[in-house]
């Protein structure tokens, strides 16, 4: 018999209604009670898909846009210069900072002359979008290398994270530029 | 009456109300982890291992929470209904024989707390008082929805009790008793009535289903039409006591099933066992096999509510009357028919 249009089934579930009359045992619904039963059971015993969370992280993807970092350069420097393009172009106005100036002294502690004395991003607001991660002309901000989520608080205050949770820590930097040497 | 005799069986009856108060908790515990795993998730795992304290902070969240009343003319009413829902669920194990004899301190204690010989009748009446609960609550609350579920509750309720009732006549017929104790006994070892009385045992089952308002017959708190039937208005420890009653209830008419069709406390080997290692022991492992018969049909009340979806009212109507009641009174008929010719 040629394979009429309507019998074609690509995904192999197709299945051709009909509304014969039921059977005595179909009528009964006992039986198709007890299948639903042996269907239920079987998934009772099978492995089950849960990730514990806190204890357990699923796999990040190298392009996760996580929680920041504010990055260090090879020497341990902290790369942000408080020039406020981030800010700019936030669109959840999320980041606010405020610059000050380099005194003598601490040229091991940031790159260039100016540097970010208050930096905050407030985690309700930002939607980690990453137009700061492209807008950075210095290299300073980014999602991706974190490889963490912003974890739940009880308080609002909690979310709006300052530099100390989000410059990256001086021993990361540190084994970054071993692993470069 | 002596006084040992008293002591006795108050120590019975305070044992009794607590482990039916500590099965219901864990019920709610074992219907979380039960949903879960059925549905491939794990379930509650955070409160102690497994999350076995999970019930203790429920019911200390529930105790916690503010208690709001609604503007309803019926105060009193309304704080009766959960008190009459969880009596009810309470009262009807002082007939269930728990066990056999007991020798403790040269006394033969019998672990039923009492042995009236209408027990089958009692627990009836006190099922279809349970009806009030429901309805008084639904009432009090002066709710369309909650009105709406008692109403629901309450007519599938005496619906399902005449089935009920009839699918225990023909049992009474062959046992030729109400007592759940002479039942029990004559059950002995594996002479179980669910071998004479399959068809009976069936419609008991899906009438048990009905009666504790548990899925596919969950139509007076169905959530998806009745926001939550007749406790929508209750709040804290009052919805507390309803969801309470109701997993009482559930554990129950578990025993009621196990203790009517499944032997009670009988098992295979309970004579052997009886001589050999002597009679508390015998006792205690039947008190075991009764236990492990009802949490098997509280899990079965679980398995069967994330397996088939709710019925629909005209449907339950249907089954109730049109099927299940002439289906007992044929089972009757044949029950008749087969001690005429075979005894």
């Amino acid at each position: 018999m040629a394979t009429s249009i309507q019998n074609i089934s690509l995904s192999g579930k197709k299945k051709q209604v009909s509304n014969k009359e039921m059977t005595f045992w179909e009528r009964l619904y006992l039986v198709a009670i007890i299948k639903g039963l042996l269907i239920t059971i079987k998934h009772f015993f099978r492995k089950k898909a849960t990730i514990h969370y806190p204890e357990q992280v699923r796999e990040f993807s190298p392009v996760y846009r996580g929680k920041h970092t504010l990055k260090r350069d090879e020497q341990g420097r902290e790369n942000c210069t408080a020039c406020g393009l981030c800010a700019l172009t936030c669109p959840a106005e999320a980041i606010t900072m405020k610059a000050a100036e380099r005194k003598k002294g601490e040229e091991h502690l940031y790159r260039e002359e100016k540097y970010a004395e208050i930096y905050e991003i407030n985690m309700l607001r930002c939607i980690f979008c990453g137009l700061c991660e492209e807008a950075c002309p210095k290299d300073a901000i980014y999602l991706t290398i974190s490889k963490e989520l912003v974890p739940a608080q009880y308080d609002r205050e909690d979310f709006i994270y300052g530099k100390d949770k989000l410059v990256m820590p001086l021993e990361v930097a540190m084994a970054n530029t071993q692993k470069l040497n | 009456m002596d006084s040992a005799l008293i002591i006795e069986k108050s120590i019975f009856i305070v044992v009794v109300f607590a482990v039916t108060m500590l099965m219901a908790m864990y019920s709610t515990w074992a219907e979380r982890k039960v949903a879960a795993f059925l549905q491939d998730r794990v379930g509650p795992n955070r409160a102690g291992w497994g999350g076995l304290l999970q019930p203790l902070a429920d019911g200390l969240k529930l105790f916690a929470k503010e208690e709001f009343e609604p503007n309803t003319p019926n105060k009193f009413l309304f704080f009766v209904g959960p008190g009459i829902a969880m009596a009810t669920a309470l009262i009807t194990s002082a007939v269930i024989p728990w066990g056999d004899k007991l020798e403790l301190f040269g006394r033969t204690i019998q672990l039923q707390a009492t042995d009236i010989d209408v027990s089958i009748l009692y627990v009836f009446g006190v099922v279809s008082v349970g009806v009030y609960g429901i309805m008084i609550g639904g009432w009090a609350s002066n709710n369309k929805f909650s009105l709406m579920g008692a109403v629901r509750a309450a007519s599938q309720m005496v619906s399902y009790e005449v089935a009920m009732g009839l699918s225990i006549i023909a049992l009474l017929m062959m046992s030729g008793s109400l007592s759940l104790h002479d039942i029990t006994v004559q059950q002995h070892g594996m002479n179980w009535n669910i071998w004479y009385q399959p068809v009976g045992f069936l419609i008991f089952l899906i009438c048990a289903f009905a009666e504790t308002n548990r899925t596919p017959f969950d139509l007076a708190e169905c959530e998806s039409e009745l926001i939550g039937g007749y406790h929508t208005e209750y709040s804290s420890m009052k919805m507390g006591f309803y969801l309470f009653a109701e997993y009482a209830n559930m554990f129950i008419s578990s025993t009621l099933i196990s203790v009517l069709y499944f032997g009670g406390y009988n098992y295979p080997g309970m004579d052997w066992v009886g001589t050999n290692w002597g009679t508390n022991a015998a006792t205690l492992l039947g008190i075991g096999a009764l236990f492990a018969k009802i949490c098997f049909f509280i899990f079965f009340y679980m398995w069967v509510r994330w397996t088939i979806p709710r019925f629909r009212y005209d449907q339950l109507m249907n089954l109730g009357w049109k099927i299940l009641i002439p289906l007992s009174i044929i089972n009757i008929m044949i029950t008749g028919v087969c001690i005429l010719a075979f005894k």
